[in-house]
């Protein structure tokens, strides 16, 4: 056997025929289109069917005017809530040994193990026409279902883990010798955090921000539960195309998809360039 | 010594109690709420809510759809990723792009979106209805929301190890005379295991409490087509609180077990990428077995 011969059987002998390979390819993508590709491309199409001035009409139209400025409202409340609060955990976390760690770092992924109904269905217990709280807040006269508090707070409760989640695993890995040497050198302790700490993680950061608050303008099953449906008031974007669908408008209704799909693709391609530019400065994994 | 040097930065009592307060406000306590609701009722009603047909019914088709789209999503992500790691085809970059859409797209719009494709006069629909296959307002219609909500899980997960896995180890099978197919059987599918597991029971996990997607093509039948989360909202908005809180406790119940399984399917993987490396290192060194 001459060396070549033997090249191509070890070749072949750890991958597959080009046939085989070409069908598994044809496969895949097949997949993707059907499940992926092709119900993007029908927001679009859809949204567009009955010409660019139905399209404008339905974005500029006062309810839809009402949803956009209540979606950015409750997810620029939301997102900069969650943001300290991650910034506070992975400290916690990542930089100090305590005993029951692991718990805590589990806990703080729980929300993204509740079904979206039930992330909006506890505050409902909590603060609805019967709730725990229904004595107080009618003495002091505050709303919080059907009203944005209730907004928020779902909003909140469904993009908790994003900033912490991608700051912890980060954080550890960086570990606290700079910190270490600013305070060595007589740095306080805040600016120690401002000068050395959120200039490593900053593009963890922003990676973290960037997906909480996609997921913060696109929830629908928490934020459904306890809006209320108001059109006009309580109408976060995704809630306006549910009640736009369900009155038979579906150019007005994927109008105002094809703004949140528009979102979800420029979240995407933030997201690959960070990966593509930052890639060593996000944590390790955490692709998602 | 470990722990000295760490506990040298300040700030851990704000930063440790500033994380309890806020997840036991915004998390915790909101949540306990659910089971502290339904303990009230007593075991006699919790079991009467549970056993009637309606949430029966509704229970057993999110468990029975969200299986099936995980089991689905299990191949077809397998094959997505093993694609993408290992051959290379014109416009893969936008394509693995495109994999976490899903993540980023909200669940509304992916409902109407795949409801329009789907639907017996979409794109998809039309060319499937005169052969009697009947998608949206089915719960074959909740399989495809699931399969598109679910995706993700099971690629992003599987993709990492894949990309991982020690190409010495299938050339020292190949080199002893196994098959391909036997190298892929015996030696690549038992490496991906843990992590193929991992992304079918998150992917399963999602896909049973999952709401906005599934609403729009579910058709929304009861005892047909009704899933446990839509059941929940019903319940809500007839003031029928015991009812709702009864089912959102049972969904948790299975949460909580899901997220158990799933760390511990997690510290398998882990232990096993471990042992996996160790393994591949004597061949890397030596150069064959």
């Amino acid at each position: 056997m001459s060396s070549t011969t033997i090249l191509a059987a070890r070749h072949s002998a750890v991958t597959e025929s080009s046939g085989v390979r070409r069908l598994l390819i044809t496969a895949a993508l097949l997949f993707l289109l059907m499940f992926l590709l092709l119900p993007l491309i029908s927001v679009f199409f859809e949204a567009l069917r009955n010409g660019v001035h139905t399209y404008v009409d339905a974005l500029t139209e006062p309810d839809a005017v009402a949803a956009i400025k209540l979606t950015l409202l409750a997810s620029g409340i939301a997102v900069p809530l969650n943001l300290v609060f991650g910034v506070a955990a992975a400290w916690a976390v990542a930089k100090f040994e305590f005993r029951g760690k692991a718990l805590l770092v589990t806990l703080i992924d729980l929300p993204f193990s509740v079904s979206p109904v039930v992330s909006g269905l506890i505050y409902v217990l909590m603060f609805g026409a019967s709730g725990w709280a229904a004595g107080w807040m009618a003495d002091t006269n505050i709303q919080i279902i059907f009203a944005l508090p209730g907004i928020v707070l779902a909003t909140i409760f469904v993009t908790f883990p994003f900033v912490a989640r991608e700051l912890i695993p980060l954080m550890q890995e960086q570990g606290t010798d700079d910190e270490q040497a600013a305070l060595s050198l007589g740095a306080s302790g805040w600016q120690t955090f401002w000068y050395i700490t959120l200039p490593n993680v900053r593009w963890g950061l922003l990676y973290g921000v960037l997906l909480c608050n996609a997921r913060a303008m696109g929830e629908f099953g928490a934020v459904s539960v306890v809006s209320g449906h108001i059109r006009g008031e309580t109408n976060t974007m995704p809630l306006h195309v549910e009640i736009l669908y369900n009155e038979y408008n579906f150019a007005a209704a994927f109008a105002m998809a094809s703004v949140l799909a528009s979102l979800a693709l420029l979240t995407l391609g933030l997201k690959t360039l960070l990966e593509a530019r930052h890639g060593d400065s996000l944590a390790k994994g955490q692709k998602h | 010594m470990r722990l000295k040097p760490k506990s040298a930065l300040p700030g851990f009592h704000l930063a440790l109690g500033y994380t309890l307060i806020y997840l036991s406000l915004i998390v915790l306590i909101p949540l306990a709420g659910v089971f502290l609701k339904t303990a009230e009722l007593g075991w006699q009603e919790i079991i009467d809510i549970l056993r009637s047909e309606r949430v029966l019914s509704a229970l057993s088709l999110s468990f029975g759809t969200a299986l099936i789209a995980a089991a689905l999503n299990a191949f077809f992500g397998t094959l997505v990723a093993w694609v993408f790691v290992r051959y290379d085809f014109p416009g893969k970059r936008l394509f693995d792009a495109m994999i976490d859409l899903p993540f980023a797209l909200p669940t509304a719009v992916a409902g109407i979106a795949l409801t329009a494709l789907y639907a017996g006069n979409g794109w998809v629909g039309q060319w499937l209805e005169p052969l009697g296959i009947k998608i949206a307002f089915t719960p074959v219609g909740i399989i495809i929301a699931l399969l598109f909500i679910g995706l993700p899980f099971v690629v992003r997960t599987v993709e990492p190890v894949m990309r991982d896995l020690e190409k010495e180890l299938e050339e020292a099978a190949a080199s002893l005379g196994a098959s391909r197919w036997q190298t892929i059987r015996l030696v690549l599918l038992p490496s991906l295991l843990p992590s193929l597991l991992t992304g079918f029971a998150l992917a399963f996990a999602r896909g049973v409490g999952e709401y906005g997607s599934v609403i729009f093509i579910a058709g929304n039948l009861p005892y047909v087509s009704e899933i446990a989360p839509l059941l929940i909202v019903i319940r809500l908005e007839e003031f029928d609180y015991a009812g709702a809180t009864t089912v959102a406790a049972a969904m948790l119940v299975l949460a909580f077990v899901m997220l158990l399984v799933i760390n511990g399917l997690q510290a398998w993987s882990n232990r096993h990428k471990v042992r996996h490396q160790a393994l591949a290192q004597p061949i890397q060194a030596g150069g064959a077995l």
